[in-house]
């Protein structure tokens, strides 16, 4: 039964493509051979009944949709407690990622931390050093906002060449969620920040709860302007692998520093100059020498379909092709479409505009005969900064990078509708 | 400070001027932390500072909350709304969290070690996963070695070749290692088993004595190699330009590299029937579980199957050792031995799998009773075995751990 309605993999699709021939693939408005049994016999769904209420006190997607799940590859590190799995974003539409299927990056595993456990520490350059519970969170006043969650590495594979054959391998480490919190900023004022002095050369120093502890430095700046002591994600508490009861939002800066099961944080002098923060998540050049403190994921964008993963499955005719973009210097304000490599570009129609370091949809909705493409996508944020080429990234930074990938990506349409991640020229 | 402010230097020019379109940030934050937080604005009024007395209400599982609540509320002051909430940290509390360590050695408790006496305990604990020389064991963190290669092509970043702090190395140890057993190092275990990296990188020799003072001293190799992120000056400019949207290459596109020739993606599995269907077919053995654990015990043991309940409560405390052991179908060495059939099996016989001495000298096999005892004192019982584990605690775990072992056949 589910067989049929499976996802469809490489494998299947090419034995699919073949079965249909090219003379079948047949436009929209063609007649069909004879009435479809789906409308003149009375199915089961229209004559018993579906299930009652209570069935599933809560509701995983149907069965159907049983392939759109996280997935991991596992030659990428040594185990699963300390590596990560990518967000299935060759399926999703929208922007909010539900965090079931949103991607887990751990250090060291996912921790089960109940809200009667959980303590929060200000400690520091501080007035008076102050232990939050989870309810005194819940007392102060919260906001809302959307942000997306990048990590660094999302696309780092790619770096040497087209790697891995999926939108979801090779921009899946991101999620995109309504987070409900405290602005770490009101937590800092309750422990008095008169100790601190001037702001210009104070940090903050935050770790998580976990055994890696995942500590990293960020700037009081930072601290005061955007970020969240967030306990809500799409309108419900956190899942465990994301941080439950209390994350870190660090709105357009890399998703190492929004640190899970958030436990403490100290006003400090100084960077720590932690694990994370020196021997991870810097950038080595071309010459040796290493970026660090490269916070800001800036402007990106893929498409999401067509893609290796979703190939088109239609015959020719009306298509839509859609992806994202997000830029962690503001909004997108637009997107183009390239669909012969880069060549000529048209521009993408924008689902709604722009937010504030959050995930933006776009659409180009057009047609296709058969022809082959070599589709791109190329993001441009409210700074005026236009997603470059991954040529112009290595141009900068030579070959050596894992982090901060954030170069167009091309996927070849071929005839029979399959899709596949290349580099061109 | 200096590094900090060519930080600001740096951020200002790129990252701030980036951000000008939200607010005019550098006034906001050099200034006084205004009296009614920005983001209370939208709030209908001012929440009014509740009176002392609210504030011990507030906190009323608050150790001392009266009396520190008190103090903090009577501190609300000049810089920023206070709501009176939480409770003041104890110096034992800070003291039990704050354990971070900055690069001039603010942070390092007394204590010292040297390599000579690192060494064994590096072999104990740590060379499982990073190898007896430091030089990391397959897909693990290599520590040592990779000098010079950080402009090759593929270079080899270690602490000798790559970390720019000796600090960080001991805040890292001291917090976060042994993998799975973090925590559990003193305060000298960790001096040793950070002067055996060193050591092992060439950095000090095996009587160095490394301590809270010299630590600090220790500079090394790649101190210099970072540069705060240059992006604003390198990339943004050139990259803020009016894109273009028509013959925008000397020639047409032609494909250079395609991702199927790798072959690396993971295929998708070809899924058997959904385990999550609501809805099952009438009962049969359609639906069968994908786990050899759910199959009834074959032959020998079917008369003390392990129990199903407890088998699935081995199965979660069996997550501590998935780190380092595999079970089930294709099982393989990893840094541990596989499992499959350990309850019944002969000490140390996993063929492929390098034992320690004591571990593969043993005598004898593996039964709940040397399993449970193995399992709640590991190097209590085999001294010198890898395993790095510190032991299950509860019996319970123990139980349930054997039960979930004894589920697997060879």
């Amino acid at each position: 039964m589910s067989k049929e309605t499976k996802g469809t993999s490489r494998r299947q699709f090419l034995t699919s493509a073949a079965a249909l021939g090219a003379g079948a693939v047949a436009a929209t408005g063609a007649r069909a051979a004879g009435p479809d049994p789906l409308i003149t016999e009375v199915q089961d769904w229209a004559s018993g009944f579906g299930h009652g209420v209570d069935e599933v006190p809560y509701g995983l997607p149907i069965k159907f949709e049983d392939d759109v799940i996280r997935r991991n590859v596992e030659w990428l590190t040594a185990d699963t407690i300390s590596s990560i799995n990518f967000t299935p974003i060759h399926a999703l539409d929208g922007t909010i990622t539900p965090q079931g299927c949103a991607f887990e990056r751990h250090h060291s595993g996912a921790i089960e931390l109940s809200k009667p456990d959980y303590r929060l520490m200000i400690n520091g350059l501080v007035d008076q050093p102050l232990v939050f519970s989870y309810d005194d969170l819940e007392r102060f006043p919260r906001e809302q906002h959307v942000y997306f969650c990048e990590c660094a590495a999302n696309t780092g594979m790619e770096w040497a060449g087209a790697q891995l054959n999926g939108a979801q391998f090779t921009h899946g480490m991101i999620h995109n969620m309504e987070y409900t919190g405290v602005p770490l900023r009101t937590l800092l004022a309750e422990a008095g920040l008169d100790a601190a002095g001037d702001f210009k050369d104070k940090w903050v120093y935050v770790e998580g709860a976990d055994a890696s502890s995942n500590g990293r430095s960020i700037p009081m700046e930072k601290a005061m302007d955007d970020v969240l002591v967030a306990f809500k994600a799409n309108g419900e508490a956190l899942r465990k692998e994301h941080g439950y009861p209390v994350r870190l939002v660090v709105p357009g800066w890399e998703g190492n520093m929004w640190v899970k099961w958030l436990r403490r944080v100290e006003v400090m002098d100084g960077p720590v100059e932690s694990r994370e923060e020196t021997s991870k998540y810097t950038d080595t050049l071309a010459d040796g020498t290493s970026r660090k403190w490269t916070w800001v994921m800036d402007a990106k964008s893929v498409v999401t379909s067509p893609s290796p993963q979703s190939p088109i499955k239609h015959g020719h005719g009306p298509v839509v092709i859609t992806g994202m973009a997000w830029s962690g210097h503001g909004k997108i304000t637009r997107v183009d479409v390239s669909k012969d490599g880069g060549m000529t570009w048209e521009t993408a129609r924008l689902a709604s505009e722009g937010q504030d370091k959050a995930l933006t949809r776009f659409y180009l909705d057009t047609t296709w005969e058969g022809e082959e493409w070599l589709l791109q996508s190329r993001a441009m944020d409210e700074t005026g900064y236009v997603q470059p080429t991954k040529a112009q990234l290595r141009d900068v930074r030579g070959l050596n990078s894992i982090y901060h990938n954030n170069c167009i990506q091309t996927w070849h349409v071929k005839a029979n509708g399959e899709a596949e991640n290349v580099e061109v020229s | 400070m200096s590094k900090s402010l060519n930080l600001y230097v740096g951020t200002v020019a790129g990252i701030g001027l980036l951000l000008v379109g939200a607010y005019n940030f550098a006034d906001r934050n050099v200034a006084d932390y205004p009296e009614n937080p920005q983001m209370l604005g939208e709030l209908p009024a001012p929440i009014p500072e509740p009176e002392a007395p609210v504030k011990t209400a507030a906190a009323p599982e608050a150790v001392d909350g009266g009396i520190i609540g008190a103090a903090h509320a009577d501190n609300g002051d000049s810089k920023g709304l206070r709501f009176g909430l939480g409770r003041g940290a104890l110096p034992e509390e800070i003291a039990a969290w704050n354990l971070d360590v900055s690069p001039d050695g603010t942070g390092l408790p007394a204590g010292s070690g040297n390599a000579y006496d690192g060494e064994s305990i590096f072999e104990e604990k740590c060379a499982v996963c990073h190898g007896s020389f430091a030089e990391g064991v397959g897909n693990w963190p290599k520590l040592a070695g990779g000098d010079g290669t950080l402009a090759d092509e593929d270079p080899l970043k270690t602490v000798g070749s790559y970390w720019p702090y000796t600090s960080t190395v001991w805040d890292y140890v001291h917090r976060s290692m042994p993998f799975g057993n973090a925590q559990t190092l003193s305060v000298d275990e960790t001096y040793d088993i950070v002067a055996y990296i060193l050591y092992s990188n060439d950095i000090i020799d095996d009587e160095f004595e490394l301590n809270q003072d010299t630590l600090p001293e220790v500079v090394l190799p790649n101190a210099d190699g970072f540069i705060v992120d240059d992006r604003a000056e390198t990339e943004y400019s050139k990259w803020r330009t009016e894109p273009c949207m028509e013959n925008c290459k000397d020639a047409p596109a032609q494909i250079t590299m395609r991702a199927t020739v790798l072959d690396v993606t993971p295929e998708e599995a070809v899924e058997e029937p959904a385990a999550t269907d609501p809805a099952p077919e009438p009962a049969t053995a359609a639906d069968p579980a994908p786990e050899p654990a759910a199959e009834p015990a074959a032959e020998p043991a079917a008369t003390d199957a392990p129990d199903p309940e407890l088998v699935a409560a081995g199965e979660k405390v069996f997550n501590k050792c998935k780190a380092c052991h595999q079970i089930g179908d294709g099982a393989k060495n990893r840094v541990g031995p596989q499992l499959n059939g350990i309850v019944g099996r002969d000490i140390g016989s996993v063929d492929g799998f390098k034992y320690s001495k004591t571990m593969g000298s043993m005598d004898g096999s593996w039964d709940a009773e040397t399993l449970a005892a193995f399992l709640a004192n590991p190097r209590g019982t085999v001294k010198g075995t890898k395993m790095a584990f510190a032991g299950l605690r509860k019996d319970a775990d123990v139980e349930a751990m054997i039960a979930y072992l004894s589920s697997f056949s060879q």
